[in-house]
C-alpha cells in the first residue's frame, strides 16, 4: 500500500471530497496524510482469517419496528428559510445553474 | 445561606419552595458572566431565555415536581437546540438556527431543565482539546494555559467550574470522558443504543453517543434516567428497558470483579497518572472488589481501528454541508465549484484532514485493505470485551494517559493528539457503557480520571462504583480555585 503519498494522490482525494484545496494545504496533507496512512499499517499485523467485520454495535438489541403510518413533517418555509439562498412561494433551495451552464 | 450547588440538591429546595428556578439560573448566569471571558466554555449563552424559561417553571406547580425542575444545564454545540444557534462551532454552520429540538432537549425540557447554553467544542466535535473549535479553544478551570480536553470540553469545564450543575456531551471516541479526566468531573458514555442521536450533529454514526457531565454520581443517574430510552426517530435506540439508576447508588461494590489489562499500562502513561489510577484500585479494593489482571490483546491496534472507520464515516456525513440547505454558501459560477469551495472556506483543517482520510480510504482499489481491514479488527476487539467479561463486571483503566496539556502543545502534530485518546476509543469500538471518574489530583493539581468499561447497558454498575469512590474519598469535591 502506499504510505508514498504524492500531491497527484491528495488532488484527486480532495476532487473526490469536493474540496477546493489551497496549494499550501496540499503540501501539508500530502505530509500528514502519508503520516496517517502509515499509522493505519499496523492493523496488517492482525490476523483477520475468516473474521467477520464489525459494521454496526446496534444489533446488540434490534430496535422495533415502527408502524407504517405518515406522521408531520418538518415545516419547508422554515427549512427553506435556513439555506443560503432558496425561493420560499416556489418552496424550492436556489443553486448556481446545473443544465446548459 | 447554604447555597444548593448539585441538581439533586438544587431540584429538592426548587420542589419545596425553598428556592426559586429563577434564582437558580440567575446564580448559573451570573458565574457564566464572571467566568467564561477566561475559559471559553459556552459558544452561545441563552441567558434571555432561560431566565424566561425558570419563570415558567416557577409559575407551574407540576413543573416544579420534575425531576430536573430548574436546574441550568449547558448543551454541546452540536446537539440541536430549536431556534437557538448551533454551529458545532464550525464557520460552515456559522448562523444556522435548527428548527427542531434534540430528542435529549426535548426530554430535558420535559423534565423541568433550563437550559442556560451552547458549549465550545472542537469543530464537528473532532479532536481532544478544544482547539480544533472555528471560535477559539476553551481552557481548563484548574490551569487556564492548559486545555480542558475534548471534544466536549466546554461542557467538561462548564461543571468543573461551577457555571453548571450539569452538561451534554457527544462521544465518538471518548469525547465525554477524556475531557471529564481533564477536568476533573464525572464523565459518562452510555451504551450505543441506549441514548436518541436525534439532533445531534452527525461524526461517525457507529460510535457517537449523547451522555451527561456532573460532579456527582447521584446527578449522572437523574440525568441518564431523563435523557435514556427508545426513540422512534432514532432507529439504533433499543425498547431495553431503563433502569432505576439512582437505585443502584447503594454504595456497596463488594464482590465487584474489577479487571486490569496491566499489559496496556507499562508504557506511555504519565507517573502520576498511574499513580491515580493505583490510588482508586486501592479503594475499590478496600471497599470490598475483587482486582483481577485481564488481557485485551488487540487494544493495542484501537487507535487505528477509529481513526480509519470514524474518519470515514465522518467523510460520508459531512458530505452534506455543500452550501445548498443550511449554513454558508461561497459564491461561485458552478455548483460544483460552489461546493469545493463552500466546503475549502467553511471546514477547519483537521475537519478537512479526516474527510481526506475518510474519502481516501473508502476510495477505490483501497477498500479491502484498510476499510474492511479495520472493521475485522473492529471484530476482534468487541470479542476480546465479551472474552473478559466472562471473568470480571468492569474493565479499568487511567482514562487519559497524561493529564491536561498545554494548549498548542500538540497542535501541530495530529498523530501525537490521536494518542490522546488510547484508552477511550475502544468502548465505541464496541458499543460498551464507560465513565470516567474524578481520582484525585497530581502533585501539579491537576485532576486525574479513572475509566470504567461495563457489559451492555449496564451503566447501573458503573454509576455504583462512582458513587462508592465519592463516599469514600474527597476526590469528586476537589474544585479548582476559580469555582462559581
Amino acid at each position: 500500500m502506499p504510505t508514498n503519498l504524492t500531491r497527484a494522490d491528495v488532488t484527486r482525494i480532495a476532487a473526490l471530497a469536493r474540496l477546493e484545496l489551497t496549494e499550501d494545504e496540499t503540501t501539508l496533507f500530502v505530509e500528514q496524510l502519508a503520516a496517517i496512512l502509515s499509522y493505519f499499517e499496523d492493523l496488517q499485523r492482525a490476523d483477520t482469517t475468516n473474521v467477520p467485520p464489525t459494521a454496526q454495535v446496534a444489533v446488540l438489541a434490534a430496535a422495533p419496528w415502527r408502524e407504517d403510518a405518515d406522521r408531520p413533517s418538518l415545516d419547508r418555509d422554515l427549512l427553506i428559510r435556513q439555506a443560503p439562498e432558496g425561493d420560499r412561494d416556489a418552496g424550492l433551495f436556489t443553486v448556481p445553474r446545473v443544465i446548459g451552464s | 445561606m447554604t447555597r444548593e450547588r448539585e441538581a439533586h440538591a438544587l431540584r429538592a429546595a426548587i420542589a419545596a419552595g425553598r428556592l426559586s428556578a429563577a434564582d437558580a439560573c440567575r446564580a448559573s448566569l451570573d458565574a457564566i458572566a464572571r467566568l467564561d471571558p477566561e475559559l471559553h466554555a459556552f459558544q452561545h449563552v441563552m441567558a434571555d431565555a432561560a431566565s424566561a424559561r425558570a419563570r415558567a417553571v416557577d409559575a407551574d406547580p407540576s413543573a416544579k415536581q420534575a425531576p430536573l425542575a430548574g436546574v441550568p444545564v449547558a448543551i454541546k454545540d452540536n446537539i440541536l437546540t430549536r431556534g437557538v444557534p448551533t454551529t458545532a462551532c464550525s464557520k460552515i454552520l456559522e448562523g444556522y438556527i435548527p428548527p427542531y429540538d434534540a430528542t435529549v432537549i426535548e426530554r430535558l425540557t420535559r423534565a423541568g431543565a433550563v437550559i442556560v447554553g451552547k458549549t465550545n467544542c472542537d469543530e464537528f466535535a473532532m479532536g481532544s482539546s478544544t482547539e480544533n473549535s472555528a471560535f477559539g479553544p476553551a481552557r481548563n478551570p484548574w490551569a487556564t494555559d492548559r486545555t480542558p480536553g475534548g471534544s466536549s470540553g466546554g461542557s467538561a469545564a462548564a461543571v468543573a467550574s461551577g457555571m453548571v450543575p450539569i452538561a451534554l456531551g457527544s462521544d465518538t471516541g471518548g469525547s465525554i470522558r477524556q475531557p471529564a479526566a481533564l477536568c476533573g468531573v464525572l464523565g459518562l458514555k452510555p451504551t450505543y443504543g441506549r441514548v436518541s442521536r436525534y439532533g445531534l450533529i452527525a461524526f461517525a454514526s457507529s460510535f457517537d453517543q449523547i451522555g451527561p457531565f456532573t460532579r456527582t454520581a447521584r446527578d449522572a443517574a437523574d440525568v441518564l434516567a431523563v435523557i435514556a430510552g427508545h426513540d422512534p426517530l432514532d432507529s439504533t435506540t433499543v425498547e431495553t428497558p431503563v433502569a432505576d439508576y439512582a437505585a443502584a447508588l447503594t454504595g456497596d461494590v463488594r464482590g465487584l470483579r474489577v479487571g486490569v489489562p496491566g499489559h496496556l499500562l507499562t508504557h506511555g502513561v504519565d507517573p502520576d497518572i498511574t499513580r491515580a489510577f493505583e490510588r482508586a484500585l486501592d479503594e475499590l479494593r478496600a471497599a470490598g472488589a475483587e482486582l483481577t489482571d485481564i488481557a485485551l490483546p488487540h487494544a493495542d491496534l484501537a487507535i487505528a481501528v477509529y481513526y480509519l472507520i470514524g474518519n470515514a464515516e465522518a467523510s460520508s456525513n459531512l458530505a452534506r454541508y455543500d452550501g445548498v440547505r443550511y449554513g454558508r454558501r461561497a459564491p461561485a459560477a458552478t455548483v460544483t465549484e460552489m461546493y469545493a469551495r463552500t466546503r475549502d472556506r467553511g471546514f477547519g483543517a483537521e475537519v478537512k484532514r479526516r474527510i481526506m482520510i475518510g474519502t481516501y480510504v473508502l476510495s477505490a482499489g483501497y477498500y479491502d485493505a484498510y476499510y474492511l481491514k479495520a472493521q475485522q479488527v473492529r471484530t476482534l476487539i468487541r470479542r476480546d470485551y465479551d472474552e473478559a467479561f466472562t471473568r470480571v463486571d468492569v474493565v479499568a483503566v487511567p482514562t487519559s494517559p497524561t493529564a491536561a496539556f498545554r494548549l498548542g502543545e500538540r497542535a501541530s502534530d495530529p498523530i501525537q493528539m490521536y494518542l490522546s485518546d488510547v484508552f477511550t476509543v475502544s468502548a465505541n469500538l464496541a458499543g460498551l457503557p464507560a465513565i470516567s471518574i474524578p481520582c484525585g489530583l497530581t502533585d501539579a493539581r491537576l485532576p486525574a480520571g479513572l475509566q470504567l468499561t461495563a457489559r451492555p447497558f449496564d451503566e447501573s454498575t458503573l454509576l455504583r462504583a462512582a458513587d462508592a469512590l465519592e463516599r469514600r474519598t474527597s476526590w469528586a469535591t476537589e474544585r479548582p480555585p476559580i469555582f462559581a
